[in-house]
């Protein structure tokens, strides 16, 4: 039996993959292409002057301190958001997974938080708390919490990574659910039968078995944490007090349509943009190795 | 069937021609604002009204988001070459505007070449000072204006204790104890805007230069300096008040007001438009009083700088255009339109005529307090340093300086220390913006 396809006509496999090469090549390339030109511009608002200064935006951006800051914030925040959002999800997951009475149900409820687009994600948690306007925070203050992100750096990053973890946790929710229904019902009772407990059964058995998923979730969840994360930022805090919020994503749109350097905001995508390639790539050389599929 | 359907279509082609050929004589004049709500109705009747009394020239007005929206909108439609005929640019935009020649039309020159009357001396100076360059020449049409006041909760005084509303700043503190301690626990005073009304205003109203150049009026290559003594001390007090949240900070734009209208903060500073809220929500006795000043400074208080916004005309359209959008303006000045649009939206009159007619009609007996905004715009004649700002990137040099606040009232730098990093971090944005700004 022939396994490949042999096409007659030495034309047709290129205008079969046309239209989806066109798509990437006009919806990233070419705009990738133009961030990257436009980082070796300077130019004002309205595009009535440019002048062409290498890497000047490059050497500006490099020499601000508070760029490395915004670069080490953005990893700390993706680690805590990918970490709470993806143990919680599977927690959820297990506990889902058993027979339930309202499985479904229950399992909808949880998927729902997807639905909910990021800005009214942080709407939803500004009003519970919001220092003044919050539900939750009378009760913290009552508490004898001094509840004040407006204020506190601290406590204003533990609200941008709950709201963010929280909107995830039904995504990576879905996913875990998916990937324990399709590991084999034999291999877990044999674990049993061999006398394994419940914990031993799952992290010697069932999470290897995931970790095709989880490694998958991982990937979209830092992704996630870098770009999507900015509707919820720009809702709840616009990147304050201070700088405590500030993000890579949020600074590109700070700089870029706030202040008006579309040179230095291009750079900073640049610059985002090869992070996000690196991660991505480094993700797949070494956590990659260690999945099971 | 088939005739009859041809009959229909027939009909409709009729009857949009006939209804498109007397539209196609009339010029459009696209007009793109940020107005929410009951000044939108304002915007709306305006442009009925203009389009009513003539047959020429059609507005037509278009919302577009807020303030900073609007402009990202104007400004990526120029770039496409579709830039709308007016636009709508908060007073913090005026120096990007300003910068970009050629993608605007001064109003001063539009008014010339159209042949329409225009005297620029009509209009209040302490609001068209703003929008003029230091020849006196009209670069924009300013529309809504405000400026800072104090809104004080009267019930929350008397139960305090206090008799009149407090007039300087050591008042201000002293009175905001005494509140806390009849049972504001959680906010004595505060205020929105921090940058505008703690540094901006301050310093107008002090008579302090925020920078140098006039406060940027004169030139691009203006340099922060209001890491002044003033401006020190005053955040200093701040910082000492925020630890027992006899002053609790708000947040950097005006999203604490309902704090004020909510009864939780009796004294509360921000914008003189904040009015329509009051009214609408507050279950308590309110004023509007004059912002405080340190008695100490000599000369204080000056006069107070506005805010709100003003409509900007784009280069590039026909001459034709420009004459709708000529009369529309002179429209725009009428007194009487400018009464009703002073009455009916909260903003100050931008005319001279207009302010004395409403005063005539005995507008401000009842509400004594929609007149403060304008006796503290017309206190003195304008000095050089409360004349107005113009700094390139405002918007984020706004956002820098609230920063650097934020960290000096969370404790994580002094005051001292925060005035200078928001100094040196906006001098190295106003350079940026000095390189860009087209000469």
């Amino acid at each position: 039996m022939q396994k490949n396809a042999i096409f007659q006509s030495k034309l047709l496999p290129y205008a079969l993959v046309a239209p989806q090469l066109a798509i990437v090549l006009i919806f990233f390339y070419w705009p990738a292409a133009q961030a990257v030109f436009q980082s070796f511009l300077q130019q004002d608002a309205f595009g009535l002057s440019t002048t062409f200064v290498w890497f000047e935006n490059y050497r500006d951006l490099l020499s601000q301190p508070d760029y490395f800051a915004t670069i080490l914030r953005t990893f700390g925040f993706s680690f805590a958001i990918a970490v709470s959002s993806l143990s919680f999800a599977l927690l959820l997951a297990v506990m889902a997974d058993k027979p339930l009475r309202g499985g479904t149900l229950y399992r909808t409820l949880l998927i729902w938080p997807y639905a909910v687009a990021p800005p009214v994600v942080g709407v939803l948690w500004i009003f519970m708390l919001h220092p003044s306007l919050g539900v939750l925070s009378r009760y913290l203050r009552a508490l004898g919490v001094d509840w004040n992100p407006l204020l506190d750096g601290d406590q204003a990053a533990l609200l941008i990574i709950v709201a963010a973890a929280w909107k995830q946790i039904s995504y990576n929710f879905l996913f875990f659910l998916a990937g324990l229904q399709g590991i084999p019902k034999s291999v877990i009772e044999a674990a049993a039968i061999d006398g394994a407990r419940p914990m031993r059964r799952f992290w010697t058995v069932i999470f290897p078995l995931l970790s095709p998923t989880i490694f998958f979730l991982l990937v979209v969840n830092i992704v996630y944490a870098f770009f999507d994360t900015f509707g919820i930022i720009d809702t709840m805090t616009r990147g304050g007090p201070g700088k405590s919020t500030e993000t890579l994503v949020y600074k590109v749109y700070t700089d870029g349509l706030l202040g008006g350097n579309l040179g230095g905001s291009a750079a900073q995508s640049v610059i985002l943009m090869v992070i996000v390639i690196m991660l991505t790539a480094i993700q797949f050389r070494f956590v990659e190795r260690k999945v099971t599929y | 069937m088939a005739l009859r359907r041809l009959y229909a279509a027939a009909a409709v082609a009729a009857t949009i021609g006939f209804a498109a050929s007397p539209a196609q004589a009339v010029t459009e004049i696209q007009w793109w604002h940020a107005m929410t709500g009951a000044n939108n109705d304002v915007i709306v009747k305006l442009a009925n009204d203009f389009n009513a009394s003539q047959g020429d020239y059609k507005v037509v007005p278009t919302y577009k988001g807020n303030y900073a929206d609007t402009m990202n909108a104007g400004i990526a439609a120029f770039r496409a070459g579709n830039a709308p005929h007016i636009m709508q640019v908060f007073e913090v935009g005026t120096a990007t505007m300003m910068a970009a020649t050629g993608a605007v039309k001064p109003v001063y020159k539009l008014m010339a070449e159209a042949g329409e009357k225009f005297d620029p001396k009509a209009y209040l100076p302490a609001i068209t000072g703003y929008y003029s360059t230091s020849k006196g020449e009209m670069l924009s049409f300013p529309f809504n204006s405000s400026s800072t006041v104090m809104w004080i909760n009267l019930d929350a005084l008397k139960k305090a204790n206090i008799a009149a509303p407090p007039k300087t700043w050591p008042e201000v503190f002293e009175d905001a104890k005494k509140l806390k301690a009849a049972g504001y626990t959680t906010c004595g005073f505060s205020n929105s805007w921090v940058t505008w009304v703690n540094l901006e205003q301050l310093s107008a109203w002090h008579n302090v230069p925020l920078s140098t150049k006039a406060n940027g009026l004169d030139g691009f290559d203006t340099v922060l300096e209001f890491n002044g003594p003033l401006q020190v001390k005053h955040l200093e007090n701040l910082v000492e008040l925020q630890k027992d949240k006899t002053y609790d900070y708000a947040g950097r734009t005006n999203t604490g007001e309902g704090r004020f209208t909510s009864g939780e903060c009796p004294i509360y500073l921000t914008s003189s438009a904040f009015f329509g809220n009051v009214k609408a929500q507050a279950k308590f006795n309110f004023t509007a009083v004059p912002m405080p000043y340190y008695p100490d400074v000599k000369g204080a208080p000056q006069n107070s700088i506005i805010g709100g916004a003003s409509l900007w005309v784009m280069g590039g359209k026909t001459p034709e255009e420009y004459k709708g959008i000529a009369k529309f303006l002179t429209f725009l000045s009428d007194t009487d339109r400018q009464v009703y649009i002073h009455k009916s939206s909260g903003y100050l009159p931008i005319t001279k005529a207009a302010y004395e007619k409403a005063k005539a009609e005995g507008f401000y007996k009842d509400q004594p307090y929609l007149e403060t905004p304008l006796l503290e715009l017309t206190n003195k004649e304008p000095t050089e340093n409360s004349r107005g700002l113009r700094l390139g990137n405002m918007v984020q040099l706004r956002d820098v300086w609230s920063e650097e606040i934020e960290q000096a009232l969370a404790g994580k730098k002094t005051a001292k220390q925060a005035l200078d990093a928001a100094v040196e971090r906006g001098n190295q944005m106003l350079r940026q913006f000095e390189k860009t700004a087209v000469k």
